[in-house]
């Protein structure tokens, strides 16, 4: 009869929406314990102390470059991360030679179309500067939650960077980690393309640049958005190729501002590089004539038309998209 | 590295129904009390002061621009006799991570004396009536380089009140109080003395006048009356203590010894801001969820050690203290900054006094470093050392109860405290009447033979020790109506005088015998180190 009354009140309960979560009745008892068990409860007279976020800007990183996580990411790389890049984006690397007078550390400036630039970027990166490199990643996206903050930490090396500003803390992190020998990996636009085409460059990387006087290294990535662009979940397979500039140095006479604009020229003229060759990109960068990163200012179908005719087909026959 | 916020002054919290259970340190142990709402309230030390930047400079900064007096390096020549004395292992409390302030202040005046050619060199740990220090502790204060330096060839040692060589007899203050101070202090042309200054009772003439004087000198002061006229010791101008010490200094000036005092003052970080034990100074409601797994992770670890085990792991944490103030030259003017500055760290302004005081005792006090804690240094932690600090008037009110929460165990260091042993079972089984104590029995324990070869030969304190200390609680016993403590083994309590109880509620109902019901509540949160600035 018990039984059965019990049934009933719970049922009554369910209709009603009264029932307890089970989550709320594991809860409860550990809520009866007293603290320091429990979060202590604030006096009445004092203000509540400010909750001091571990996430975002404030994660800590430091343990991902110690010497066994440094080991660990290592490992990942060269055996995961590359034999999948391999497959999945076919990387041409060009311009490699570029690199050969540089020493230390230096910021990779990229554009950013594709969450598989990451780890392409990382894996096509040239030794020593692929195992001693930590990624710029948005505090917000990759260090929301502690589980994404600790892998993206372990596996690609990443540290929090404000997208929103120029911060002090991330500037100041990003000066340290120079200082001490480690090399950036910086994506300027802040975020991927949202229509296949580039972004405005922030000033972070030239800022940081600028101050610990490294050189920018310009490159180009072309292809990742076929692979997994902005908004899809599932990869396609598709080739892509990397072009690395020449290692760009702040002038003394010239401000941070100044400086992003001329990564940002440079990595347009690496786009027009990648898209035609490097005798006509050559030429229309002396012509003041290099096609804009950030495509043409009109209607948006027109945008996403404009980008596909352009485009060298390798997959497959020439044909054109209508926007969706 | 995150920049340091400005240190908060101390706090007075009234507790109510959301105040979180409080902490009471238990010896090497602690307990969560919940206070009475509505009737108790908690003070709050203040946060550490900032340290100074760069604490060598300001040393040197110090030496070169004395107060009401010449730069030490005038004071110096070369054919001189030059006596550098310091503070002993009684300061600071617990001892302070490498390197210690005596060391760097040290080192500087040595470093003035090598260059002006100073051959004779002697460095004297001024310990009183304390126990010898051990080379390791020499070491610790001092530094290795100093110790190397001076300690094989005989001229770094431990002062030696009862060497009748030793010691020089200057004469008597006009209220008849005998002065009688090192010798090799008195034939030096310069003595220069390295204080710590951990509370407002330290420094001054106390430095010389008690540091490197002995029981005929000693004797004048550290007794029961002068003890329950000074309201309190913590505060100079109303101690007896101190005018005392005072008009012994003038006696030490006159006669024509020159002191160049050097004195420091230390912040409040006694547990750190970060590492293993940080959430002991911190509010509880601002314990993160890391501060609470670390006490839990702390009290889960030490419930399986055994005492000795707890008190190793204790007495092995440094404190991570650092130099507030550094001031040098002439004694009443460089001690009056230092007060100022102590003051600054420690003081509380607090409304109105108490009918119940309630305190966690700690697991170390000036007399244990390295040490057992027996009950009589239970007594006079919480009774002269804790009761004492205040300014104005006593926190708790005439009449009124203080409830101490610490296990009190009947166990004592046979090495370092042989003659407080001989007390416990003598002398407090007679009687704890201070005043008949010292009439009955002070005489003997401080001419007893065996423990003045014990505290000159061994690690012993000297066989008056104990006496000092249960006067040092004679204001207040004569203050209070009641004393209970918490958690200590009952026989020893028992044996002190007190009234032992099993938890806080019961302390409390136990009170309320003397007090009536309804008693209003204050808790003293310390450490790290307060004074209640009673108004």
């Amino acid at each position: 009869m018990t039984a059965v009354s019990n049934y009933r009140a719970k049922v009554s309960q369910r209709l009603a929406g009264t029932e307890v979560p089970l989550v709320g009745k594991l809860r409860k008892p550990l809520q009866a314990l007293p603290f320091p068990y429990t979060a202590p409860t604030v006096p009445q007279t004092v203000e509540a102390p400010e909750k001091q976020s571990v996430t975002g800007t404030n994660f800590p990183t430091d343990w991902a470059r110690t010497e066994p996580a440094r080991r660990t990411r290592a490992v990942l790389i060269d055996t995961m991360v590359r034999p999948v890049m391999a497959g999945l984006a076919q990387p041409t690397k060009r311009g490699m030679d570029r690199l050969h007078g540089l020493e230390g550390p230096a910021v990779f400036a990229a554009n950013h179309h594709s969450h598989v630039d990451t780890p392409l970027l990382l894996s096509s990166l040239p030794m020593p500067w692929r195992h001693r490199v930590v990624i710029g990643a948005a505090a917000d996206y990759f260090f929301g939650t502690r589980v994404t903050g600790v892998l993206s930490a372990l596996v690609i090396g990443a540290i929090p960077i404000d997208r929103t500003k120029i911060s002090r803390a991330s500037t100041d992190l990003a000066r340290d980690l120079i200082d001490e020998g480690w090399s950036l990996v910086v994506f300027p636009e802040g975020g991927r393309s949202p229509d296949g085409w580039g972004q405005p460059f922030r000033g972070g990387a030239a800022f940081i640049a600028q101050r610990t006087s490294v050189p920018v290294v310009p490159v180009h990535i072309e292809g990742t958005g076929r692979i997994l662009r902005k908004g899809k979940s599932t990869p396609t397979p598709s080739r892509t190729t990397i072009t690395f500039g020449e290692p760009m140095y702040c002038d003394p006479d010239e401000d941070a501002r100044a400086f992003n604009d001329r990564i940002e020229a440079r990595v347009a003229e690496l786009a027009d590089e990648a898209m035609t060759n490097w005798w006509d990109a050559r030429k229309r960068a002396h012509a003041q004539d290099t096609p804009l990163l950030t495509g043409p200012q009109t209607a948006t179908w027109r945008r996403v038309w404009e980008l596909d005719a352009d485009r060298p087909r390798r997959n497959g026959p020439k044909s054109r998209s209508w926007p969706k | 590295m995150s920049p340091r916020k400005a240190p908060r002054p101390g706090l007075v919290l009234d507790v109510d129904a959301s105040t979180p259970p409080v902490l009471f340190h238990h010896g090497e142990n602690f307990r969560m009390e919940k206070l009475p709402v509505g009737r108790s309230r908690i003070i709050y030390p203040a946060e550490p002061l900032r340290g100074l930047i760069d604490p060598d400079q300001a040393i040197r900064d110090a030496l070169e621009n004395p107060i009401d007096s010449e730069p030490l390096r005038a004071l110096m020549t070369a054919d001189m006799k030059l006596t550098i004395a310091f503070d002993d292992i009684s300061l600071p409390l617990p001892p302070m991570r490498k390197p210690d302030i005596r060391q760097r202040v040290i080192e500087a005046v040595l470093d003035i004396a090598a260059e002006v050619g100073v051959d004779d060199v002697h460095i004297i740990a001024a310990l009183a009536l304390h126990r010898r220090m051990t080379e390791d502790e020499l070491r610790h204060a001092v530094g290795d380089r100093v110790y190397d330096a001076f300690a094989p060839s005989g001229r770094l040692y431990n002062h030696d009140a009862e060497d009748p060589d030793g010691m020089t007899h200057l004469g008597t203050t006009n209220h008849g109080e005998e002065v009688q101070i090192s010798k090799r202090a008195v034939d030096s042309d310069l003595t220069v003395y390295v204080n710590i200054n951990l509370v407002s009772m330290d420094g001054g003439h106390k430095s010389t006048a008690t540091g490197l004087s002995g029981y005929t000198a000693l004797r004048h002061h550290h007794n029961v009356d002068t003890m329950q006229k000074s309201k309190s010791f913590m505060d100079p101008p109303n101690s007896e203590l101190h005018t005392k010490n005072w008009r012994q200094g003038d006696v030490i000036r006159n006669a024509g010894v020159k002191i160049f005092q050097i004195e420091t003052t230390i912040n409040n970080n006694t547990f750190g801001e970060t590492g293993p034990l940080s959430m002991l100074q911190k509010r509880e409601w601002e314990w993160t969820g890391r501060d609470r797994a670390k006490f839990l992770a702390m009290q889960g670890g030490l419930s399986y050690m055994t005492p000795s085990a707890r008190r190793k792991v204790f007495h092995s944490w440094k404190a991570p203290y650092e130099l507030t103030s550094v001031q040098a030259g002439e004694i009443e003017a460089v001690h009056k900054v230092t007060t100022e500055n102590t003051f600054a760290q420690h003081l509380v302004p607090v409304e109105g006094q108490t009918d119940i005081m309630t305190m966690g005792l700690p697991y170390i006090s000036p007399y244990n470093v390295n040490s057992v804690m027996n009950p009589i240094l239970v007594a006079v932690l919480g009774l002269g050392y804790f009761f004492n600090l205040y300014r104005g008037k006593p926190l708790v009110r005439e009449g009124g109860v203080l409830i101490m929460s610490h296990p009190t165990p009947w166990d004592f260091n046979p090495v370092h405290h042989p003659s407080y042993i001989d007390f416990f079972e003598q002398v407090l089984a007679d009687t704890t009447d201070p005043h008949e104590i010292e009439k009955k029995y002070e005489k003997q324990y401080a001419e007893d033979e065996w423990y003045r070869h014990l505290y000159r030969t061994s690690y012993a304190y000297h066989g008056v020790h104990p006496f000092y200390m249960w006067y040092w609680c004679s204001h207040a016993l004569q203050h209070l109506g009641q004393v209970i403590i918490v958690g200590g083994d009952p026989k020893a309590v028992r044996r002190l005088g007190f009234r032992p109880a099993s938890t806080l509620q019961d302390a409390l109902e136990m009170a309320t015998d003397t007090v009536g019901p309804q008693p209003t509540i204050t808790h003293y949160h310390n450490p790290p180190m307060l004074m209640a600035d009673v108004k």
